[in-house]
């Protein structure tokens, strides 16, 4: 598995990220580099292994239905850039 | 069986699939402490989990996960007893994670089925594909600012659930006896409380037109419907629009759109490009959701009755009507009510009462039946007095529209009002008599072979009585005194 520079660009701009034109075919060189290293592991057999998702052995914890958060408007708002009348506001996003 | 569109160039048909999303009914959100109540100050219902700070865990709310697992029993379907949560990515400035927290290549329920109610009183199966737990969003105001949006993120984290159904109903009318089917069974099992309004259940639906017989054609999403209304405009605008865009020799494109309530429209969301480009991954947050064959045992050896099924008992055991049966089984309050009224009574006149004079009365006032006078004793105490032949059909109709009015006993009101049948033949006679002797020249014509008078005779009676003549005796006392 490879990335060209087109693949970088297109990832780049899912994420929100500023990737210079310059700077496209070193990324992709840098994450096949990375992806190379991770492929190393379809050398381990694994035909008749469970996945595994955790190596603790524990089971997802479970809360009960009950309120037990919230009601904490100012705290949540503490960092916003701009708010009003307990909403964040952001710059218009309408279509 | 034709549910065929017929177009300029020949016959479609359509092709609907359906993915609902339902708000699981609970106290707290999926992933978070916080409320996942309707209609508080703006974001007074979020924690710093749902804010998604820094740092934050999500930890599963497990009345969330029986929720999802109750109502995959009531479709029928499959539990899977492990299930996994991905990362849905986009960016939206009222979802504040960057990623939408669901399941997509493991869901906690798999196939099902649905059976729909069709107007003429038939039935139909329609495939579950899936139904998997997900996290709802934030809701963005647009019209509070000229160039601002204002974000509430009460509903950001709240549980939903997305039931996706096959590409398994032909017409706009299968659509939206599909969704009224499965808002039941949700209120059924109190899993998600249908308030369409409040935007507790919402469609989006899949089109696509095709030659009979021919391989499915390109389907288009119309995102966000909230009445069942708005989902039938939908697609009855969906079809006719994809049909003459073939006809004219063009293509659909398998695109999103949007209804437009106003026109009852639907046009193309503004293309997003790679919108749908979520790249899903497992959530490193989140360990494989499992679930015991003992807890799923004891969830649905828990599950009240459901409507097809008592819905079978009402016309198997009770011979209601499958129509009868169907209206009255479609809210549980409505099946409570009336196993209720119809408890020791003639079940057939009690489903009769129910599903004419009680819902129309209901219909014509606006009212619900939770907030109507008449109980369901009392719907039965008035049934009681038509059985035993206390009052008639006629004088019923009278008393019911007091006791809808007033809340008082049909029992009661009869005796005020003195209403009780006239079932003495003696009285009956004399009031014959006297119709008779202020009607002679009728009488004559009669005798002389004017059968059609028969009718008039009985009206005077009836009106004489005030009503209260037992009308099946009328009828045969008349008979006997007019033809001699």
């Amino acid at each position: 598995m490879s990335v060209d520079k087109s693949t970088v660009a297109k990832i780049a701009r899912l994420a929100r990220l500023n990737v210079p034109q310059d700077r496209l075919q070193p990324v992709a060189s840098e994450l096949n580099g990375i992806l190379d290293w991770i492929a190393e592991l379809n050398e381990v057999p694994t035909d008749n292994v469970e996945p595994l998702a955790s190596v603790t052995g524990h089971a997802l914890p479970m809360r009960n239905d009950m309120v037990t958060d919230g009601d904490c408007v100012d705290t949540v708002l503490a960092n916003v850039p701009e708010g009003a009348s307990g909403f964040f506001v952001v710059p218009k996003v309408v279509e | 069986m034709s549910q065929l569109v017929t177009g300029r160039t020949g016959d479609w048909e359509v092709v609907i699939g359906l993915e609902v999303h339902a708000q699981v009914s609970s106290k707290a959100k999926l992933f978070s402490g916080a409320s996942a109540s309707f209609g508080a100050a703006p974001n007074a219902h979020v924690s710093l989990v749902d804010a998604a700070m820094p740092g934050m865990l999500p930890v599963i709310n497990r009345e969330c996960v029986y929720q999802a697992i109750r109502t995959g029993l009531g479709l029928k379907a499959q539990i899977n007893l492990t299930s996994v949560f991905d990362r849905k990515n986009y960016f939206y400035a009222d979802l504040p994670q960057g990623y939408q927290i669901s399941q997509f290549k493991h869901p906690i329920v798999g196939e099902g089925v649905l059976r729909i109610v069709l107007a003429d009183g038939s039935t139909r199966d329609i495939g579950i594909e899936r139904l998997h737990l997900e996290q709802d969003a934030g809701k963005s105001m647009h019209d509070q600012h000229p160039s601002k949006s204002y974000i509430d993120l009460n509903r950001t984290g709240v549980a939903l659930m997305e039931i996706v159904s096959r590409p398994d109903m032909r017409s706009a009318a299968e659509a939206a006896a599909y969704v009224r089917k499965l808002r039941s069974i949700l209120r059924y099992l109190g899993t998600c409380d249908g308030n369409m309004e409040e935007g507790s259940l919402r469609a989006d639906v899949n089109v696509s037109v095709r030659r009979p017989g021919d391989a499915l054609g390109t389907r288009t999403e119309t995102k966000n419907l909230n009445s069942l209304r708005f989902i039938q405009q939908a697609i009855d605008y969906e079809v006719a629009r994809q049909i003459e865009l073939i006809e004219d020799g063009g293509t659909v494109d398998q695109e999103t759109r949007l209804f437009d309530t106003n026109s009852g429209t639907t046009r193309t969301m503004r293309s997003k490009e790679d919108a749908h480009d979520y790249r899903y991954f497992p959530d490193p947050d989140l360990l494989p959701l499992t679930v015991t064959q003992a807890e799923v045992d004891e969830l649905a050896a828990a599950l009240p009755e459901l409507p097809d099924d008592i819905r079978d008992r009402l016309i198997n055991d009770y011979g209601l009507s499958p129509y009868d049966a169907s209206v009255i089984t479609e809210e549980r309050e409505t099946a409570a009510y009336y196993e209720a009224a119809s408890a020791g009574q003639d079940r057939k006149l009690v489903a009769n009462w129910m599903t004419v004079e009680l819902f129309g009365a209901l219909n014509k006032s606006g009212q619900s039946l939770g907030d109507c006078k008449v109980s369901p004793e009392m719907l039965a105490g008035l049934v009681g007095l038509i059985s035993d032949g206390t009052i008639s059909g006629r004088i019923a109709k009278d008393v019911f529209a007091d006791m809808f009015e007033s809340g008082k006993d049909a029992a009661a009101i009869v005796d005020e009002k003195g209403l009780k049948q006239l079932s003495d033949s003696g009285a009956i006679e004399a009031l014959i008599d006297t119709v008779i002797a202020g009607n002679m020249d009728k009488f004559e014509e009669y005798r002389g072979g004017k059968d059609k008078l028969f009718g008039f005779f009985v009206g005077q009676v009836m009106k004489q009585s005030g009503g209260q003549a037992n009308p099946g005796m009328v009828n045969q006392i008349l008979k006997a005194k007019l033809d001699g």
